[in-house]
Formats: C-alpha cells, structure tokens, sequence
C-alpha cells in the first residue's frame, strides 16, 4: 500500500499540507516535544498513520477470525492453539500478529514522510466499525444466514 | 471469610484489571482532548505530558492484562465440559447457562460477544498510547490524527464497557468457582 498512489495529486498535496504544520518560532511544548520525537520544522504523518491504519487492520482481523471460526468447525479446530481456550486462543494470537506485522510493514514504508492522511482514516475507521459490527454474534448470525 | 482460588482469580481480571481500566478512561478521554484541542486553555507542559503517557502506559498494561488473563485463565474454567450425567453443574458455567433456555443468551450473546469485542480494547489504547508519545500536544495541529485517536479510544471504552458488563452479569447468574479455599479472616 503506497499512499502517494491515493486519489489525486492535488487532494493528497493538499491533505499532506494539512498535517505538514510549520511550526511557529516561539514553540510551544508541544512543538518541543515534537521536535524531542525526531521532529524539527514540520510534524511527519507517517508514523500515525501507519499505527492508526494497523489498528483497524488488527481490530478488523479479530472480527473476521471470529467470523470464520464460527462459521466453518474446520477453522476452529484450526484456530484452536490452545486447548481450554479453544478457537479463541487462534482467533485473537492470529489477529494479534497480523496487527504487528502490518504496523511493521507500514512503519517501514511510512515512517519518515507524510502521508494522505484522508484514505487512511476511512478505511480504519470503516474497518473499526466493521470489526464491531463482526464481533456482534447477531450479525455473524445473520452474514451465516442463521 | 473465605474465597475460592477461581473466585479471587476471576476478580483480579475483572475488577483488579478490566474495572481499573475502564475507569482509567474518564481521565484519558478528558486529558487526550484537553491537550490536544486546538485553542484549548492551557499548553501542557512536557511534565504533564509525561504524566499523561504513564497514566496511558498504565492503561496499555491492564488492558493487556484483562484480556489475556481474562482468555487463559478465567474463560477455560467457565467453558469446561462436564462429565457426561453430571446433574450439578454449578462447576461448569457455559454448560449452566446453556442449560436452560432462559440464561442461554448469557452465553451465546453475552459470552460470544464479550470474548471477541473486548480484544479491540488492548489494540486500540496501545495505538493511543503509541500515537501520543510520538507527538504529544503537536497533535493538536493534526485535526485528522487527532479525531482518529479520541474515536478509537471511545470504540475502546464501548468495547470494555460491552466485556465488563456482561462478564458482571456471567458471574451473577453462572459465577466460576472451585479450587482451594483461601481463609481471608474468621468472622465473629
């Protein structure tokens, strides 16, 4: 995922310029403590975006598993890594490395630019709300038909 | 006084980690905005941004420490299975519950849904935390990061409001109990 393919150029520069502040010379403590993080003139988005966007990934993960397991009784015995927990164990230390891995993945390709903040925060957002909507055993009742 | 090994564990992970935490976001809710509302009253000073990571830190912890005792070692006592024939099965909650059709729901949306939603939590504050480390009151001059920050933290706080409030309700109609008795104190 490379954020500088988002949209348009022009709604990227401009939602870049957004969240790429000039911050003024007499610095509030804010700013200093930006500047403590590796920050001098501008705020740098990437790294938010990449721990926002994995944590809707993890969250959207953790509802799916849920899903998956519920549905499928070959997918629970899968996701089952331990025993008296049962699926739930694969379920969530599952969802858990995917959140790891894909916040690593983004840091990595994110971490030192700013990035289109507007896409990223649909889609974890919608992702977020998706992973609620998942983890209501009515609606995985109903997406199952049951 | 007394109280069983399973009944002390069970509310170390429900009031000693979920209760605290879910306390805790009051404070981090109020804080999170108050710092980094743009125009807001005061400028934090790097002190009190310091407090708020602890305070944040500390949520990260417990949030991790409720779910994690909450999966591996309270939820195999509640989904045990009974032997076959066994006609009390105060032992067995999931098999209570799930033995009548009046506290079956407990369970099938209760527990199914307390044991999934509650892992956002953990996920979602350690991302808050995370976020405003990196940035502190700055964040006040990313709209964008800022908004997405205080909606996960409240998605945190309706996920362990969700978990804490059926697993109060769990453990008055189908309580895990069993294993030693620890004496607390001889009553009068």
């Amino acid at each position: 995922m490379n954020a500088s393919q988002t949209p348009s150029t022009s709604q990227r520069a401009a939602d870049v310029g957004q969240d790429r502040e000039t911050i003024a010379p007499e610095k509030t403590a804010g700013a200093q403590l930006a500047e403590q993080s590796g920050n001098a003139e501008t705020i740098t988005n990437g790294p938010a975006a990449a721990a926002i966007l994995a944590a809707g990934i993890g969250c959207f993960a953790i509802g799916l598993f849920a899903l998956a397991g519920d549905a499928s009784p070959a997918v629970a015995s899968f996701f089952t890594f331990y025993k008296p927990t049962g699926a739930l164990s694969g379920v969530t230390t599952s969802a858990i490395v995917v959140w790891l891995l894909s916040w690593f993945a983004l840091s990595r390709q994110w971490g030192t630019k700013s990035v289109a903040l507007g896409w990223v925060i649909l889609v974890s957002s919608v992702l977020l709300a998706l992973s609620l909507m998942l983890t209501f055993p009515p609606f995985m009742d109903l997406l199952q038909g049951k | 006084m007394e109280i069983s090994f399973r009944d002390l564990l069970t509310v170390l992970h429900g009031m000693g980690f979920g209760a605290l935490f879910m306390l805790a976001f009051s404070g981090a809710i109020a804080e999170l905005y108050r710092m980094t509302a743009p125009g807001g009253p005061s400028v934090p000073t790097p002190r009190e941004h310091r407090l708020l990571m602890m305070y944040l830190g500390a949520m990260v912890v417990l949030a991790w420490a409720t779910v994690f005792s909450g999966a591996y070692i309270v939820y195999p006592w509640y989904r045990a299975v009974p032997p076959a024939g066994l006609a009390d099965l105060s032992s067995y909650p999931k098999s209570l519950l799930m033995s009548s059709r009046d506290t079956s729901g407990w369970h099938s949306l209760g527990m199914e849904w307390k044991e999934h939603v509650a892992w956002l939590a953990p996920i979602s504050i350690t991302m808050v935390a995370y976020v405003f480390g990196k940035y502190g009151p700055a964040l006040a001059r990313l709209r964008q990061i800022r908004h997405a920050v205080l909606a996960f933290t409240v998605v945190a706080f309706i996920a362990t409001g969700v978990a804490g409030a059926f697993g109060a309700f769990l453990n008055k109609y189908a309580p895990v109990r069993g294993g030693t008795a620890i004496h607390l104190m001889t009553g009068e």
